[in-house]
């Protein structure tokens, strides 16, 4: 049977065919969809962690119980992952053990794109990287018997192209006949003491010498031939690119990209007069393939920067005459770009106007809320990683004068907060740094596509489950001042901001509004819609300020002057516009 | 890749251009083909431009339509049709809803909705249908299926068997939905 499915929906049908048990990850543009689709295998346990640490934890220790088990995240989850993901390489596995990474190439949703195959060269594991969605499903599939034939976890790794791309798959039965799961007691293997890691860790050496070996005959490294006068090696969505825009050239392709296959390697570049290696990002196969004495071209002409594409890839090649230089793109006038947005009725934009108003120095973190840094709204001054806004102002806050320091003020959301933002805010109450920060609790993990999170009420099924009380979080870490307030009421936001940034300790101010995305019982509720009295209104544009999208400026035929306008099918009737207009002209 | 059809799904966020890619998508695998589509899901759901990529022939490598080699766009939103027509190759056709969403900085008032597109368009793209999708699906029953109505006119552009767009509607739509849409479609092939 075949079916059109996307590289995450491929990866989740692979998980199941290989039997597999547990399945755990924290959500993260391009990979959330891989659990959301495995959850609908009930065969297989599959929820969400609080981060990705805890994820790929759950996944090793559902491995050393006997089960194939799975972890999925995004390439920035890996850096959270790595403590446990290196010292797995040590303990090896019970169960197969998968780790699929998607990586980001051109950051559509990302902060950096940092490239995942260099975590398998580092932590000497194998990675697969799959072509497209039937690759995805079988190469799934792949990852796990190599896992237990080599007793090793193994990454998989997509990319943004690759998870949200569509193709043909023809879909097969589960395997059967997988041990059941048991204890069996082995210490010294899975005990990560020095004594045993020194043991283990030649067996981590060898094994990935003999998984090279492996890859000179495993048929997902292939070789074809077509024009003896040069040959690219490639892997993953490039190769697609380079059989696009250089369908004459023979091609090595990589099904396995680490460790490389060496004497496949030697044999392909033996049978070609020119060797190019084409590969997004770094210069990851290049760098071994010349370290092994090869000639081969590279990131000579191959950019380092942003995703491939055939048009990227003829323009490279066409410095080597192989290819001509794509004629240059029909010219179009200059547009109004048009950027990403909150919602109208996202509960973040108040406090963002404030913020602004209020002239604080905004220490930023990873979720919609993100977007208070565009215009108008300009209410974000950094942004490193999830969790990063908390200790970010609390290192900031050590380094300035006291009536600087009042301007410093965290935003982070519910997700981000359970996430790794618990330990920042530690530091801040241990260290008593005077910060000021807002938890913008809107019950779910909304920058993703609405994910339930510890604190949302709900699994990843659907099932109800304990609620993480974030304000006696907040107190037992030990946080004194702990204010809760309803952003959509601007006086009492302006009133709790104003009081904590002037308040020389640690302080917490969390909001109470849902996602207005999010429906069902106890969640978001629309309110009555409001419209502009066009009488009343004087133009005055405050209620702009706020960049509500269902706010529209009117001008009049001289177009110097106008009126305001609220989309009836945009807005939910907040309120937060009504309370900016001095003349009482929203209603 | 002449025997490749390029087609490209242009809009605004929250229009609907996934599910319309996925209809296609199903389109084109229903009728034998092979096919590859490619999108870019998580920031541009809020409002940004999006742009879907759906590919089909005998073999597909690529999953995004190479720069300068779409064969049909297929437009939403009247100013992101203008936006991506360097995708597009000499002589492409153009498919779009007469539908415009204000960019935030036309909201706030600092730009204006670019004027004459339509113009524009046709002086780049001889064979370019501009669509009243509202005003067509409201006559078909219901404003909220234009999608369908912009599906019908985009399948005349496409030498596929008609049964083939009818089985695939009937699979990617809610039941309770199915009757209108069909209607919609309907009045789309007919433009």
């Amino acid at each position: 049977m075949k079916e059109i499915l996307s590289g995450n929906e491929a990866i989740a049908r692979g998980a199941f065919e290989a039997g597999v048990k547990v399945a755990s990850a924290y959500p993260g543009t391009p990979s959330t969809e891989i659990l959301e689709n495995v959850s609908n295998y009930a065969s297989i346990d599959s929820s969400w962690a609080p981060n990705e640490k805890v994820a790929l934890e759950v996944a090793i220790g559902a491995s050393f119980g006997g089960a194939r088990a799975l972890a999925c995240m995004k390439h920035v989850g890996v850096n959270v992952a790595a403590d446990p993901l290196f010292t797995a390489s040590y303990t090896g596995v019970g169960g197969g053990l998968v780790l699929v990474v998607a990586d980001d190439p051109e950051m559509h949703s990302s902060q950096n794109e940092q490239d995942s195959r260099n975590y398998a060269k580092f932590s000497k594991i194998p990675m697969l990287e799959p072509a497209d969605s039937m690759e995805c499903k079988e190469f799934t599939r792949l990852a796990f018997e190599i896992s237990e034939k080599f007793d090793t976890p193994v990454m998989l790794r997509s990319c943004t192209r690759i998870s949200h791309g569509k193709s043909v798959v023809e879909l097969h039965e589960p395997v059967t006949g997988l041990p059941e799961p048991r204890l069996v007691k082995d210490p010294r293997k899975l005990v990560m003491l020095p004594g045993n890691a020194r043991v283990r860790h030649p067996i981590v050496e060898e094994r990935i010498v003999n998984l090279s070996i492996f890859g000179d005959s495993l048929p997902i490294n292939r070789a074809e031939y077509r024009s003896e006068e040069f040959g690219v090696i490639c892997s993953g969505v490039t190769w697609q690119y380079v059989r696009e825009a250089l369908p004459q050239a023979s091609t090595l392709k990589l099904g396995m990209v680490y460790p490389l296959p060496m004497n496949l390697l030697r044999e392909f570049a033996s049978k070609v007069k020119k060797l190019f290696v084409v590969e997004e990002l770094d210069p990851f196969i290049e760098e071994q393939v010349k370290s092994m004495g090869i000639v081969v071209v590279g990131k000579e002409i191959i950019p380092l920067c942003g995703e491939l594409s055939p048009g990227r890839i003829r323009a490279a090649f066409a410095n080597t005459g192989i290819t001509v230089e794509p004629a240059a793109p029909m010219a179009v006038d200059m547009l109004p770009v048009r950027p990403p947005n909150m919602c109208p009725g996202c509960p973040h934009r108040g406090m963002f106007y404030l913020l602004n108003r209020l002239n604080a120095y905004v220490t930023g973190d990873i979720g919609c809320y993100t977007l208070g840094f565009m215009h108008p709204l300009n209410a974000m001054d950094t942004c490193v990683c999830m969790g990063a806004s908390i200790s970010n102002a609390s290192g900031i806050v050590r380094s300035l004068p006291v009536e600087e320091q009042r301007r410093v003020v965290a935003v982070i959301g519910d997700s981000t907060f359970l996430h790794t933002g618990v330990n920042s805010l530690m530091e801040m109450a241990y260290n008593n740094a005077p910060a000021t920060v807002i938890i913008l609790d809107n019950r779910i993990t909304a920058m993703t596509g609405r994910q339930e999170n510890p604190s949302s009420g709900y699994t990843l099924a659907g099932e109800e489950a304990p609620v993480v009380n974030i304000p006696n979080l907040v107190r037992a870490l030990g946080i004194k001042h702990v204010v809760e307030v309803d952003p959509y009421d601007l006086p009492a936001s302006r009133k709790a901001l104003e009081e904590e940034m002037a308040r020389p300790e640690p302080s917490v101010i969390i909001t109470n509004r849902p996602c207005c995305l999010i429906k069902g019982e106890c969640r978001f509720e629309k309110g009555k819609v409001l419209e502009v009295d066009q009488n009343s209104c004087t133009g005055c544009k405050a209620c702009l300020a706020i960049g509500c999208p269902a706010i529209e400026w009117k001008p009049d035929a001289s177009g110097k002057k106008g009126k305001a306008w609220i989309d009836p099918l945009l807005c939910t009737g907040c309120t937060v516009c009504q309370q900016l207009c001095k003349f009482n002209a929203i209603k | 890749m002449s025997d490749i059809t390029n087609i490209l799904l242009v809009g605004v966020g929250g229009q609907g251009t996934l599910l319309a890619s996925e209809i296609l998508s199903e389109v084109f695998m229903r009728a034998g083909y092979d096919v590859k589509k490619s999108e870019i899901h998580g920031m541009s759901q809020r409002g940004g431009s999006v742009v879907s990529h759906v590919r089909y022939g005998r073999e597909v490598f690529s999953p995004v339509v190479p720069e300068g080699e779409g064969d049909i766009l297929f437009g939403f939103e009247l100013m992101e049709t203008y936006r991506y027509l360097p995708l597009l190759r000499p002589g492409a056709a153009v498919v779009a809803n007469n539908y415009r969403v204000p960019s935030p900085s036309i909201l706030l008032g600092q730009e204006t909705y670019p004027e004459g597109l339509e113009g524009k368009i046709r002086s780049h793209f001889p064979d370019f249908l501009l669509v009243d999708g509202l005003r067509l699906a409201s006559e078909a029953g219901n404003p909220r299926v234009a999608n369908t109505v912009l599906l019908g006119a985009v399948s005349k552009r496409i030498d596929i068997d008609e049964k083939f767009w009818l089985a695939a509607i009937e699979k990617m739509v809610p039941p309770k939905a199915l009757e209108i849409n069909l209607r919609a479609f309907g009045t789309g092939r007919a433009l």
